[in-house]
């Protein structure tokens, strides 16, 4: 029984902090807000003992731009809040996008609009993490959906952000974040770390934003002798503010085909026996549990019914849809909101397969039973 | 462990009001079982924003195989600390399911088949001075009335969770809890 050992009773929350902590995450900015709290509280706990820096902030807008500031000067770093805190967090996001500063929030979902149900569980922030700030930007964001999950994923999360200089966002949710599963951690050692790219060449010719084959430009930190200037404003590639409209348009290219060029090394999705399924149930997060229950009970009626589950919900992952969706006569989308996703899974679907919602925002979980009448009353 | 699909599913709810300690008490139960006993768990909350007061239930759902839906639907075992608790929850036990209440507090039970009444506040306070564990004794109660793990793996994780200097109060309160659950079966209380 050494398998014993090993196995931990863990919080979606605290797997979310470890996996920060063994990202390399090494310095965190918050505001504590149920339910994501518990992220605080474990990196408040553990950043440092292993050197880092955890700072409780005034509020939401001051820990975005603490992580930005942190990130600019080289650290790894994150915050972590729910609804009310990243609509503060917005106009933050916003620069880091514009200035192109790798960084990570993760936002646990809970019932909105306003303070809404602080204990609740939604997944109602799905449309804010994409379209949350002005502008045009191209967000990456994850949604973990087991304990497992909410490591593997803020790993990940610290991986893309560094790789592409983005901000990434992890959405999770209050099911998720609050539930406790059995896990047995991966070595920290055997993960596979990214790095953000620096530059190779002598500081008189370093452009912080310089457009090169992949879009992503080497980041040199402050304070290390290269020089470079940050601003919100549009900028060319040595960051000073610009109103010539080639550049302009350059940066703006920039920061869409960074993502756009790559979006089969950022889209991650799972599927469960969507080969043959003529019902595919579309479901991300918490709900994703309660689809892959209603997947296994189906079957064992003889019903051809499959799960797909986007991990990476932003890009939207069209290509994997169309192809797991292949045999489908039916598209259900099941989500904690009153139709946010189902719009994209209709664009792609567009008038060749039906697409339904079951949407639940009464602060509970979809349960299997709920999904299983409604392919009940369908066929 | 078998990787089969959930037909030994056996769910627990925990319930009774907020500053109880039920939220903590079925951490340690999902401990026991998970990390003790190897089985798979989950355990989920449900709270309001009030930090007493308000109702307050802690569920576990185990399984040899395979969790996919966390939450519970149909449980197997209720433990009620508080009458609102009882009228709110009876209803989601199964036919065959098993209630235990606070015979204390619960005046009014359910016309069930299976109820275990047991005065745990009072013996509570009775035998160990205090009120404040009966969380820990009435979770205690419940394991061996359910048999869902070994009287050691929840001892264990008891002691690996409560605060430093509570350990022997908390063990103490763990054996009452036994002893009134081993009691509650052979039918002398």
């Amino acid at each position: 029984m050494t398998e014993t050992n090993n196995r931990k009773l863990l919080q979606g929350n605290q797997a979310t902090a470890l996996g920060a902590l063994a990202a390399g995450c090494r310095f965190f900015a918050g505001y504590p807000i149920t339910p994501s709290t518990e992220i605080a509280e474990t990196m408040a706990l553990e950043l440092p003992k292993v050197g880092g820096r955890f700072i409780q902030m005034e509020d939401e807008i001051a820990s975005i731009s603490a992580i930005i500031g942190a990130s600019v000067a080289g650290a790894k770093s994150m915050t972590a809040t729910s609804g009310p805190g990243f609509s503060l967090m917005q106009e933050g996001l916003g620069y880091a996008y514009m200035a192109e500063v790798p960084c990570v929030t993760v936002n646990v979902m809970r019932g909105g609009p306003s303070t809404g149900l602080p204990t609740k569980v939604a997944q109602a922030d799905v449309m804010q993490a994409k379209w949350g700030t002005h502008g045009d930007y191209f967000p990456i964001v994850l949604c973990p959906s087991s304990v497992k999950d909410c490591f593997d994923i803020t790993v990940k999360a610290f991986n893309l952000a560094e790789k592409y200089r983005n901000p990434v966002i992890v959405l999770s949710d209050e099911v998720i974040g609050h539930m406790r599963e059995i896990v047995v951690l991966p070595d920290p050692s055997t993960l596979q770390l990214i790095e953000r790219k620096k530059p190779n060449v002598p500081p008189e010719w370093y452009k912080h934003f310089q457009i090169t084959a992949d879009f992503t430009s080497p980041m040199a930190s402050f304070g290390q002798g290269y020089r470079f200037h940050l601003t919100g404003l549009t900028h060319d590639e040595r960051g000073f503010p610009t109103s010539n409209s080639e550049t302009i348009a350059a940066k703006l290219d920039k920061l869409k085909l960074k993502i756009e060029r790559h979006v089969d090394d950022i889209v991650e999705c799972r599927q469960y026996q969507c080969e043959d399924a003529n019902i595919v149930l579309f479901a991300y997060g918490s709900v994703a549990r309660a689809a892959r229950q209603a997947v296994i009970e189906s079957r064992k009626k003889r019903l051809r019914v499959g799960l797909f589950q986007p991990v990476t919900l932003w890009p939207f992952p069209e290509e994997q849809l169309r192809r797991m969706t292949q045999k489908a006569k039916l598209v259900i989308v099941a989500e904690l909101n009153q139709g946010q996703m189902i719009g994209d899974v209709r664009r792609v679907c567009k008038d060749k397969i039906r697409v339904i919602g079951l949407n639940r925002y009464d602060g509970e979980l979809i349960t299997p039973e709920q999904i299983l009448n409604l392919i009940k009353e369908d066929h | 462990m078998k990787k089969s699909d959930s037909n030994d599913r056996y769910e627990i709810r925990l319930s009774g009001s907020g500053g109880q300690g039920l939220v903590l008490a079925g951490v340690m139960l999902a401990e026991a079982v998970g990390v003790y006993e190897g089985k798979n768990v989950a355990q989920t909350q449900s709270y309001g924003p009030e930090a007493r007061g308000g109702s307050s239930r802690s569920d576990i759902t185990i399984s040899t195989g395979e969790i996919y839906y966390p939450k519970t639907s149909k449980l197997d075992l209720l433990l009620c600390l508080t009458q609102d608790s009882c009228d709110k929850y009876y209803h989601n036990l199964k036919e065959d399911g098993v209630l235990i209440i606070d015979s204390d507090i619960v005046r009014q039970p359910p016309p069930l088949k299976t109820v275990y009444a047991l005065p745990f506040t009072h013996i509570s306070k009775e035998r160990l001075g205090t009120s404040i564990v009966t969380n820990v004794v009435s979770t205690a109660a419940s394991v061996v009335i359910s048999g869902v793990c070994g009287r050691e793996s929840f001892l264990k994780a008891v002691l690996g969770r409560v605060p430093k200097g509570t350990e022997q109060k908390n063990e103490a309160a763990c054996k009452l809890g036994f002893e009134l659950g081993q009691k509650a079966l052979k039918g002398e209380l």
